[in-house]
């Protein structure tokens, strides 16, 4: 089967994007990637959209085919689907790209991730973040996102004994990267005092313990090694992909700080692409909540279950042993939530071509990105090298 | 004969003192404590209405009465406060209870003696073999405009009576009802807070009903008042009750047992029920007991009962009482007692 | 306007928690499933209906502070993650109470509460809550 490649890459900028719609972000981060990859829109076999949300928040469904229309390419009939996984889509979609090159179907292929969070005022959006957790049996009682991820944190703050201070720390981390990346949303640095005070929004977590609303949209476009070949064109290779799930609840889980999904994910994905965990040179993480981000470098399995935190004092920085999250991750880049999946493949893309400006990790060979679904009802994982 | 077979009653756990109120109106806290003895009252929860206070005394009265709910073959729940004008209240206990589908169920409104006209309800099926068990339910989250005198006394609980043929635990020997046209307290459709007659609720609406309906009961049991154990009223505030009863000839240590009012207010149509409920708690075989409602508009039900040593079981479940929940309350102030009653206008599209 | 039916048919669960119990394998679910995750399809046809007694413990809770428009009134209010006497954990509030007044071990049981109304007119959701023992 074909080796597939990431060839290239573009997004719109990320917040609060009062002037853009849905279409126009879709479309600018699709044009963008079909530009940076240097191949034409005629190229494309097939399309998919990762999106989460467009059905309830802009009350718009069918984004693939919409935004192909609008990036002014109907007439060329190209094969797009949304596909949907939550806060996961972007990396589900992304996968499924990369099976359809993988099966030997399509040589180019385009995965766009898309949000568009900020268009209703009030707190309705709350209620609709709220369907990617059970919306009969959490919803329903009142229950919001991160009131659920506030129950995995109290639990793994009491039972493994750690302060704030380990959760605010991946929050400072991912504002500090932000800052070298011009298209995030929050590019300040925030200090752990400053992460530490912020406003309660569903106790322990506090503003700085959660990701953003944001408006954002990336697109990345995949190629068969076939087509490499044939273009002389290079690319980072896809070395590993896996997506698995497990209980959807947290309360039906057997622990509430453990994501099963993300520890399959890994292992799978580490076994196809055939290397350990010090060869990993980087990570991204899906820390839509801050909680999140100390569970998934357990789960992930760079540190044993409850010592994340001292993994974390020890840095976590882009010179660091382990660089989480250069791109500013959920926190800081921003959590358009099916684009969220995407962001991180570009920003992988970018540091393993060599293209992250100021961010840059030095000799970074490969990395692993992290996209979560919901409280962990499912997580991708996939691993990026270079030849 | 029929009687009750079991009773539960439930009273929300928070409260507001009369000062509190007066604090807010600029009234002497004084003229309130003495002008209507109300030491507290009981505030819902902004989660908790007739529906919710109905299905909590309809439980404790099952497990009381160690009962499932598809022995329940009848209910109605009488109320001024439903939380639905068209929908009724019935149909949510039986399904939170779990009777079968075939259930007779009503809402009844009788202002405060709406749950005790249920009890006659229900003891003529049983009587008459209608049915064998049966629930009659005194619930009210009961609305006083502020400022208003109403506004210190209006609380919230609710009783229920489960009343049947078998394993009857104080038997009702009978009961009968006064009516007249009297315009003492009344609320209007679409009206959010009731009108009252002010002293015009006394002579001619409360007493005169308790009292002709209290008296026609001893005529035709009997009876004197000495020989009663326990007397229960309608109980609108900590005055009228005790007033009455001492107009009737009967003593502090008989209608002690049954005054709630100073301690939770007025519980509108859970209020004579609560505090027979609050009797049966204590009482033991052989005890009587004379329970006389009143409902604004106006009537007064009343009821000879005669407790049996069935009783006896019914407190060995020890399920919670109505002096257990008189205990361990949260007091409120002003602002969050607002809060809870919706008397702040929240945005109109947000609830 | 609001949803009726999708929360007509939750009733019996919302209203009296009424679980599965698996009959292959005894164990007990609530929220129900009609599956048993264990047995898989040894379980189908014997999952029957069970009465959960509400008593239990909480395993973690978070005090809510950003809540979607239906709580608004009630906020700031409490959610736990309750482990029921019959096995099951569920998600749900804590009432009637102050966050300091509860901590994870804490025992409540269950009672019947209003969850949420479809604004001023339309229907209004009852369900279970809890409260400290
Ligand atoms: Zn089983």
């Amino acid at each position: 089967m074909s080796n597939v490649y990431v060839i290239g890459g573009g997004e719109s900028k990320y917040g609060e994007l009062w002037d853009r719609s849905l279409r126009e972000i879709a479309v600018e981060a699709g044009l963008k990637a079909v530009e940076n990859a240097g191949i034409r829109t005629k190229d494309l076999n097939a399309i998919y959209m990762g999106n989460s949300l467009g059905g309830l928040i802009s009350k718009q469904e069918h984004l693939s085919a919409l935004m192909s229309d609008y990036a002014g390419i109907a007439s060329e009939h190209v094969p797009s689907m949304r596909i949907e996984a939550s806060t996961a889509s972007g990396g589900a979609a992304f996968r499924q790209a990369y099976l359809s090159i993988k099966s030997g179907e399509h040589d180019v292929v385009m995965v766009g991730g898309v949000e568009k969070m900020t268009e209703l005022y009030g707190t309705e959006i709350i209620d609709i973040t709220s369907s990617l957790v059970d919306r009969e049996w959490e919803a329903f009682n009142g229950a919001t996102p991160a009131a659920v991820a506030a129950l995995s944190a109290r639990k793994y703050m009491r039972d493994f004994n750690v302060k704030k201070e380990a959760l605010a720390a991946i929050s400072v981390n991912d504002h500090a990267n932000a800052s070298l990346n011009e298209n995030a949303q929050y590019r300040n640095k925030i200090t752990i005092e400053q992460a530490l005070s912020a406003t309660p929004i569903a106790e322990p977590l506090n503003l700085m313990d959660c990701a953003p609303m944001t408006d954002g949209a990336t697109s990345v476009i995949l190629a068969s090694e076939k087509y490499l070949k044939e273009h002389g064109t290079k690319g980072v290779r896809i070395m590993g992909s896996a997506i698995s799930q497990g209980p959807f609840a947290l309360h039906s889980r057997k622990s509430f700080y453990t994501v099963e999904p993300t520890i399959i994910s890994t292992k799978k994905a580490m076994e196809q692409a055939n290397i350990k965990h010090k060869d990993i040179s980087f990570v991204e993480i899906h820390d839509s909540y801050s909680i999140y981000g100390l569970m998934a470098l357990e789960d992930l399995g760079f540190v044993e279950k409850g010592h994340a935190s001292e993994m974390v004092e020890n840095g976590i920085g882009i010179n660091s042993n382990l660089p989480v999250n250069p791109s500013g991750g959920l926190k800081a880049k921003g959590f358009p939530y099916g684009a969220a999946g995407v962001s991180q493949i570009y920003e992988t893309y970018l540091q393993l071509s060599g293209k992250a400006g100021k961010r840059q990790i030095k000799d970074a060979t490969c990395g692993l990105v992290h996209n979560m679904a919901g409280s962990g009802a499912a997580s991708v994982v996939h691993i990026l090298g270079v030849d | 004969m029929s009687g009750i077979v079991s009773y539960g009653s439930y009273i929300p756990r928070y409260r507001i003192k009369p000062e509190e109120i007066a604090r807010v109106w600029g009234v002497d806290p004084e003229t309130i404590r003495n002008g209507i003895f109300i030491l507290s009252k009981s505030v819902p929860s902004p989660d908790e209405d007739v529906a919710t206070i109905s299905v909590e005394s309809a439980r404790n009265a099952l497990r009381r009465g160690g009962l499932k709910g598809k022995a329940i073959e009848a209910i109605y729940v009488g109320s001024e406060s439903h939380p639905y004008a068209v929908k009724p209240t019935a149909t949510i206990v039986s399904a939170a209870i779990g009777t079968e589908f075939s259930t007779f169920a009503a809402d009844y409104e009788f202002a405060c003696k709406a749950g005790t006209a249920g009890m006659q309800n229900v003891l003529g099926m049983t009587n008459s073999g209608i049915i064998k068990t049966g629930m009659a339910i005194g619930s009210d989250t009961s609305q006083g405009a502020p400022g208003d005198v109403l506004e210190y006394s209006a609380s919230a609980g609710g009783t229920a009576m489960i009343i049947g043929r078998e394993n009857v635990a104080a038997e009702i020997k009978s009961t009968l009802s006064v009516t007249s046209d009297t315009p003492d307290f009344w609320r209007r459709e679409g009206q959010p807070y009731p009108t009252h007659g002010e002293r015009f609720t006394g002579e001619p609406a409360y007493f005169r009903h308790i009292t002709t309906a209290s008296k026609m009961m001893m005529e035709r049991m009997g009876t004197k008042p000495e020989d009663y154990d326990y007397v229960v009223f309608h109980q609108p505030n900590g005055k009228f009750p005790t007033r009455a009863a001492k107009m009737l000839g009967f003593s502090e240590k008989q209608y002690n047992e049954g005054l709630l009012t100073p301690y939770i207010g007025n519980t509108y149509s859970g209020s004579m029920m609560m505090g027979l409920s609050a009797i049966l708690d204590v009482s033991k075989g052989g005890d009587r007991i004379l329970a006389v409602s009143f409902g604004s508009g106006a009537g007064s039900d009343a009821f000879h009962i005669e407790v049996t040593d069935e009783i006896e079981k019914l407190h060995d479940r020890k399920v919670i009482t109505v002096r257990d929940m008189l205990k361990d309350v949260k007091f409120l102030d002003y602002a969050i007692y607002a809060k809870f009653k919706r008397k702040i206008v929240f945005g109109e599209e947000i609830e | 306007m609001g949803e009726l039916s999708r929360m007509w048919r939750e009733m019996p669960s919302r209203y009296r928690m009424q679980g599965d119990r698996c009959g292959n394998c005894d164990q007990v679910y609530f929220p129900p499933r009609e599956i048993c995750p264990v047995c898989h399809r040894d379980s189908i046809g014997k999952m029957k209906d069970v009465d959960i007694d509400g008593a239990g413990e909480i395993l973690s809770f978070t005090v809510v502070h950003e809540a979607p428009p239906a709580f608004l009134r009630q906020k700031p209010y409490i959610i736990a993650l309750v482990k029921l006497k019959e096995g099951p954990v569920i998600t749900g509030q804590i009432v009637d109470t102050l966050p300091e007044e509860i901590d994870i071990g804490t025992k409540v049981r269950s009672v019947f509460r209003k969850i949420s109304e479809d604004g001023k007119s339309g229907v209004i959701h009852y369900g279970y809550k809890f409260v400290p023992e």
